[in-house]
């Protein structure tokens, strides 16, 4: 029913958008498209806009200027509910209401797939215990949400969306307060989603190293507009790091996938406003 | 992909699911609320069997019952019917329509304090009814329909301040555009009394406290046809209530048309209190405590429009039969025992939540 709409292999994109929230600008004719059935990573300094972009994509923020497409159609005259099963969204903080438990939150992204004589059907309790399983919260099901960790939380958010279960799953830094391990964890999951299921994923990352080794599509921003996008190992250098973060860096490949790795210069070349030489191996 | 499949535990919290075989119908319903509200009934039931049968002439639960059922004497089925039915009628639907109100307030302000009672409709109410009774020396159907334009107009006054394109209605502002509306209502009711004669003055104050004084079938009537449209408007709409408690962004994400719902609902909950303040003034705390008794006894963390309503109404029978016991020989106006009554449990429940460290 879906699939059909699809224009040259893009679902998602946002034609000439300009947003920002009430006086405050944050993108001026901003053309982005997601690639289908891409994982694609958003990278760019704090406010830059990502979050601001992402939630125009959801539709969540109307764009004063442009439209947001999903199959076609503009996404603000599509049913909610009807977008809300193909497209779901991480938002970068969420409040839980009162006391609620792990289970019920997580259960609350089935809301689109249910209606009032359809509260709970098998489809939902596996699609549930599925997300929980995926991100490591079963013990936690019947723990209160409020009395979870930073990175437990930030976990049982992503069931959450996970267990909504939609061709589209947009992300808005889902591996902030995780350790190292369940880093790593999640974006093996977001990999193994789009690589087995076929599924959409566009997420918002901090760790550019994190970022060049899963995305297969990158987006870098700086102030409100798209710098550069493409495969991350076309892509990612020295230049472009330093064009967007206005960081000093080096770019060598990944021992263990070849993607761009990328390493910042020492302090004392941090300083030095001079064009990086070649390092010498020790940077003292 | 699924490491530990774990089947029950997903189910925690959720409560009980139901299905219908054949037809695909699942229903989710939570057992402990179908107790709780079940028990509330049955007190209900009691207490407004003990209410009807005392007073000045006093009738056994057994005579009442029977005279309530058409038997019994004359005299009996006079005063019950004409004075005690309707008092007590109209205390368990005002209440309910608070509880229910209330809870719809404080789900979609995210907010405890999101209440009718703080956030101004109630005392504009006050100030329609205190102008009618002050200004135009209106009878008690004028006054009543002073306190419903004056809650509706001050609800349509603080949708308009607390409105801000892009987001709509947010819970905080409508909490803070809502206590600064109330405190200007307290200040136009307090210029009123001023200029009110002696026993006008009187006439307003016992209104503004709020009073089953006198009620009748004529206040039984439009409260009971406000529940019985809203009510279940409110059934319908509970999962979308539901979600509006997780916030814009995420409600939005998962598919409620958020404006949309948060509307329909704060209108229905506004018309609701408004008649309901206006059949007894306004009866303070019953709208703020019976949703939060209602939340810790069914321990769910939905809204629970159901068991709030059951709460209201419960607590506003108990208050007005108190009202009548404590000082047999003169009125007390039910507003002052919900006030204490309320007023205590608020205080309890905030010095809770501090002490927890939540707020
Ligand atoms: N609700 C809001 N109201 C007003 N301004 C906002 C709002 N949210 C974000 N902004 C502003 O919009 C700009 C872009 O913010 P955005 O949240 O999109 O940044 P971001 O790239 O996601 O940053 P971060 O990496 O810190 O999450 C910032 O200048 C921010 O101050
Ligand atoms: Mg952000």
């Amino acid at each position: 029913m879906t699939d059909t709409a699809t224009d040259g292999g893009v679902r998602l994109r946002g034609e000439e958008l300009s947003l920002g929230y009430d006086a405050r600008a944050v993108s001026h004719d901003l053309t982005v498209e997601i690639p289908d059935g891409s994982f694609t990573v958003i990278v760019g300094p704090n406010a830059c806009g990502k979050s601001t972009l992402l939630r125009a994509l959801a539709r969540m923020l109307k764009p004063s200027v442009g439209t947001v497409l999903l199959d076609g159609g503009p996404i603000q005259s599509l049913p909610s509910k009807e977008v809300a099963r193909r497209l779901g969204l991480l938002p970068q903080s969420s409040i839980a209401p009162d006391a609620i438990t792990v289970a019920d939150l997580v259960a609350r992204g089935r809301y689109p797939h249910q209606g009032l004589l359809r509260q709970w059907s098998r489809e939902d309790e596996r699609a549930v215990a599925a997300a929980m399983a995926s991100t490591d919260v079963t013990e936690l099901a019947s723990r209160a949400v409020d009395e979870l960790s930073g990175g437990q939380r930030q976990r049982v958010w992503l069931a959450m969306v996970l267990a909504q279960e939609t061709p589209i799953v947009l992300l808005d830094e889902p591996t902030t307060f995780l350790d190292i391990a369940h880093q790593i964890e999640v974006l093996d999951l977001c990999a193994e989603l789009h690589q087995d299921q076929g599924r959409t994923l566009v997420a918002v990352l901090h760790d550019l190293n994190h970022a060049c080794r899963y995305a297969t599509h990158l987006i870098a921003m700086r102030d409100g507009a798209v710098v550069a996008e493409g495969d991350p190992s076309q892509i990612v250098d020295a230049e472009l790091v330093e064009r967007v973060f206005g960081l000093r860096c080096r770019v060598i490949p990944d021992p263990e996938t070849g993607t761009p790795l990328i390493v910042p210069a020492a302090r004392q070349r941090q300083r030095e406003h001079a064009p990086a030489p070649s390092l010498p191996a020790a940077a003292t | 992909m699924v490491k530990k499949p774990a089947p029950d535990q997903v189910r925690t919290g959720l409560g009980q699911i139901v299905r219908v075989p054949g037809v695909g119908i699942t229903l989710r319903v939570a057992p402990r609320v179908l107790v709780v509200v079940g028990i509330l009934l049955v007190l209900t039931v009691a207490v407004f069997v003990l209410a009807v049968g005392t007073g000045t002439y006093k009738m056994s639960p057994g005579e009442v019952v029977s005279a309530l059922f058409g038997g019994g004497d004359d005299a009996q089925r006079f005063i019950i019917e004409t004075i005690r039915l309707p008092r007590a009628i109209t205390a368990i639907l005002v209440g309910a329509a608070l509880g229910a109100a209330g809870a719809v307030f404080q789900s979609v302000t995210r907010n405890p304090l999101g209440s009718p009672d703080i956030i101004g409709f109630t005392s504009g109410a006050s100030a329609g009814a205190v102008l009618q009774i002050v200004v135009f020396d209106g009878g008690s159907g004028a006054v009543a329909v002073g306190a419903l334009l004056g809650g509706l107009g001050t609800a349509a006054v603080i949708w308009l301040l607390a409105y801000r394109g892009g987001e709509g209605i947010q819970g905080y502002r409508l909490i803070l555009v809502g206590v600064g509306v109330s405190f200007v209502m307290i200040a136009v009711i307090d210029y009123l009394q001023t200029r009110a004669k002696l026993e006008e003055a009187a006439q307003a104050n016992v209104w503004i406290t709020g009073t089953l004084n006198g009620r009748g079938w004529e206040q039984v009537v439009p409260v009971g046809i406000a529940l019985a449209v809203v009510l279940p408007i409110f059934f319908l709409m509970a999962r979308e209530l539901r979600m509006l408690e997780m916030g814009d962004d995420a409600a939005v994400a998962l598919g409620v048309r958020v404006g949309w719902a948060r509307n329909v609902l704060l209108l229905l909950a506004v018309v609701l209190t408004a008649v309901a303040t206006s059949a007894t003034g306004p009866v303070l705390f019953v709208a703020l405590s019976a949703p939060q008794i209602a939340r810790r006894l069914t321990a769910a963390t939905g809204p629970g429009v159901g068991a709030a309503a059951m709460t209201g109404a419960l607590l506003l029978l108990v208050s007005d039969f108190a009202a009548q016991r404590l000082f047999p020989d003169q009125q007390l106006a039910v507003g002052v025992v919900t006030g204490v009554l309320g007023g205590a449990y608020l205080i309890w429940l905030l010095a809770n939540e501090w002490r927890g460290g939540r707020a």
